[in-house]
């Protein structure tokens, strides 16, 4: 009984689902596929030349980069976007230590309570502060950036994919709408107050170009000039700090737990083979 | 339970002695998992993944616990408490990779064993109700793990239990009061999360439950083997220790170094960027996938897109649901006397050439955005999906001349079994 019911069932199905794809394998070739701009001129995101210190395996920061980088999103990005999740005493870990943690951390005004009338205030932030704000809250940031809010950065190249390469290549890829473009599809424009970026998902970014000429920021020691590219891969290699700090932790911790496993592993199946010696006489394939 | 030359459990420690008198459960650890099981000695290495799919269930166990007294869930600190984990917690973030790459190990080593299963028909008698626990085991995996994405309350996690409680909508009549009902309100919020999260803590308990029904029920035929053929005599097993425990040993290292991989250097590839970005119930993400052990599911919902008699939604859903549910029909559905794959040339056509590559399709195409050509190509593999269990496996053994089997699994072992004729007593020394 159980078999003509079952048989009944998975005929049902399949037919009501090939009946789906027979109107949709009917409208896909008969309906021409509009190309859209998005489509056709959107780039995959691409790193600077020569990649990042921390790709692959085996890498690891470039503390010198991550401090330029730092000094990038201070002296740029912090001006609309936050980096919530980050603490000044995290910047340890950019080689600072604890006297400029302090100052840095004090250089900052945070938001706090005057000890003496109990209203609000701010007060210089200390090392377990996080990240003041640029705005004091989403609708000031909305109101300050044509409905945009800046997104918090402290994650940002874990939220994208490829995301060292995505802020590389979004912060370096503003320009004109290209001629190509401009001839295929006529009636694209980069509506007013938007951007154009190739590397935008819809080429429009309400983002202005934040890093304009080169040496818009002054490294210290002057070294490496300061090219747009160059800030561009310095806050990219930063913001990839801030989105996982323990990153290189994490693969220095991996190699040797991956030697013990392999060499565990070994020995695994060298007992194995010595248990199962005295019951395997040629033992055939299964 | 068991068979009769299976080896007694004789403790010499007085301490033993002691337990084994009041309590007698290193008697029923040996029995199950020691000495005292005796198992056909041919089990190739996809016996393994019994024992992986354990191991993997006490890591997430030990793992999640231990990262839940560091969360909360509340909506508006969740995000933040697992970022909380990832940079202040001592060792949270290999707590919190292992967790989440942990959850996938799971479900590969699951899906591996499950389809071990399909092949040698593991369902069929005297084995069904260790099978229709094992899909108890699925289902329950599947809340469990669905619960768990919920909770980093990123945007994946709040549209991904948008879209899936949505599908309750669906049933008439009662489907949207029900949704409301299992939200606690219109939309994801701190209800949902909240119960999500005593739900998550939960159900890993239950399935530990169910896995032990499991193994109890496993333990009364004995396991199965590749060859399909009972066990005949003595000569037939071997005792489950030292012989699979070290091979299980082995299996276990392999697959510790390919976790091991992913949690320190691939340790988000499995997961979804947008849930680096904190739940907003305002902006939707351009293509709202699940976790990669749902896609199969998740493409077979999306490829019923047309109405027909009941509108397409709900056509979706009780397919989905009904993709897992006719598993518990498969001991009743497949009636070849025949249980491995080895032996039956057209069953193993059908499963090679059929069900592999249409779970590859379904695979790939329920983690694609909801485009031609991936609906089309989910439509055909849904179709011949519902086809492979439901008409081709009660049908092919009318079809089917099933190839010589061994007379014993000693036989297929050593290519002639002499035992069988003199009663020789071959238990192997250790």
């Amino acid at each position: 009984m159980i078999r003509p019911i079952a048989i009944l069932v998975g005929l049902g199905f399949s037919i009501v689902v090939l009946l789906a794809f027979v109107t949709g394998a009917y409208t896909w070739a008969t309906e021409e596929a509009q190309p859209t701009a998005e489509h056709e001129f959107h780039l995959a995101p691409h790193g600077p030349e020569g990649g990042f210190a921390h790709d692959g395996p085996l890498g690891t920061w470039d503390v010198a980069q991550l401090q330029r980088g730092y000094q990038v999103y201070k002296e740029v990005c912090a001006a609309c976007h936050s980096l919530k999740y980050v603490a000044f005493r995290d910047l340890a870990g950019l080689g600072y230590d604890e006297g400029q943690i302090k100052a840095e951390a004090a250089s900052y005004q945070v938001p706090g309570i005057d000890p003496n009338t109990g209203e609000a205030t701010f007060r210089p932030g200390l090392a377990t502060d996080y990240f003041p704000s640029p705005y004091p809250n989403a609708v000031a940031a909305a109101a300050a950036n044509n409905n945009a809010i800046p997104p918090d950065l402290s994650l940002m190249t874990k939220a994208r994919h490829h995301g060292p390469e995505y802020v590389y290549s979004l912060l370096t890829g503003y320009g004109p709408i290209p001629a190509e473009l401009k001839q295929e599809f006529p009636d694209f424009e980069t509506p007013t107050g938007l951007h154009f970026n190739r590397y935008f998902p819809n080429l429009n970014l309400a983002m202005a170009p934040p890093l304009t000429t080169d040496g818009q920021v002054t490294y210290a020691d002057g070294n490496p000039q300061p090219t747009i590219r160059q800030m561009a891969a310095d806050v990219a290699a930063f913001l990839t700090w801030t989105a996982e700090p323990k990153m290189v932790e994490r693969r220095q911790t991996g190699w040797p737990v991956l030697g013990f496993l392999i060499f565990a592993t070994i020995l695994a199946f060298l007992a194995k083979k010595q248990v199962w010696s005295s019951v395997t006489p040629g033992r055939k394939d299964d | 339970m068991s068979f009769p030359w299976a080896k007694e459990y004789t403790p010499a420690n007085p301490v033993m002695k002691f337990l084994d008198e009041k309590l007698p459960l290193p008697r029923l650890v040996y029995n199950a998992v020691g000495a005292g099981y005796p198992v056909p000695r041919n089990l190739n290495y996809m016996w393994n993944f019994g024992v992986l799919a354990g191991f993997f269930l006490v890591l997430q166990i030990v793992t999640g616990v231990i990262l839940a007294m560091h969360y909360a869930a509340d909506a508006t600190v969740a995000f933040g408490k697992v970022e909380h984990i990832m940079r202040d917690v001592n060792w949270g973030w290999l707590m919190r990779y292992a967790h989440a790459n942990g959850a996938s190990f799971f479900f590969i080593v699951i899906y591996l064993h499950i389809f071990r299963g399909f092949y040698y028909s593991s369902y069929k008698a005297p084995r069904e109700m260790v099978w229709l626990l094992g899909v108890v085991i699925f289902l329950l995996m599947m809340a469990t793990a669905f619960m768990g994405y919920v909770l980093p309350w990123g945007q994946m996690s709040f549209w991904g239990a948008k879209v899936i409680t949505g599908l309750f909508g669906a049933i008439p009549v009662v489907g949207e009061p029900l949704q409301v009902w299992l939200l606690g309100g219109f939309a994801p919020d701190d209800a949902a999360l909240n119960r999500f999260f005593s739900l998550h803590f939960l159900l890993p308990f239950v399935i530990a439950g169910v896995v032990i029904l499991h193994i109890w029920a496993l333990h009364i035929p004995g396991s199965s083997n590749p060859t399909g053929v009972e066990v005949k005599g003595e000569s037939d097993t071997v005792p489950f220790h030292p012989y699979y425990t070290a091979k299980d040993g082995f299996g276990l290292g392999v697959v510790l170094i390919l976790f091991a991989a992913m949690v320190f250097f691939l340790p988000n590839y499995l997961g979804h960027p947008d849930n680096y970005i904190e739940a907003n119930p305002l902006s939707t993400p351009a293509h709202i996938v699940p976790e990669w052990y749902f896609w199969p599911f998740y493409a077979i919902l999306r490829a019923f897109t047309m109405d027909f008699i009941l509108p397409a939604k709900l056509w979706g859903v009780l397919a989905m649901f009904a993709a897992i549910l006719i598993w518990f029909f498969l001991p009743w559905l497949d009636r070849s006397p025949v249980r491995s794959g080895h032996y039956r040339p057209l069953f193993r056509k059908f499963f090679w050439f059929g069900l592999i590559p249409v779970m590859a399709v379904l695979f790939y195409c329920g983690g694609a955005p909801a485009e031609e050509p991936y609906v089309m190509l989910s439509q055909l593999a849904t179709a011949y999906y519902f086809l492979h269990f439901l008409v081709i496996l009660p049908l092919v053994s009318s079809f089917e001349k099933p190839e010589p089997l061994p007379y014993s699994i000693t036989e297929a072992v050593l290519g002639s079994d002499k035992k069988a004729v003199l009663g020789e007593n071959t238990t192997p020394a250790t």
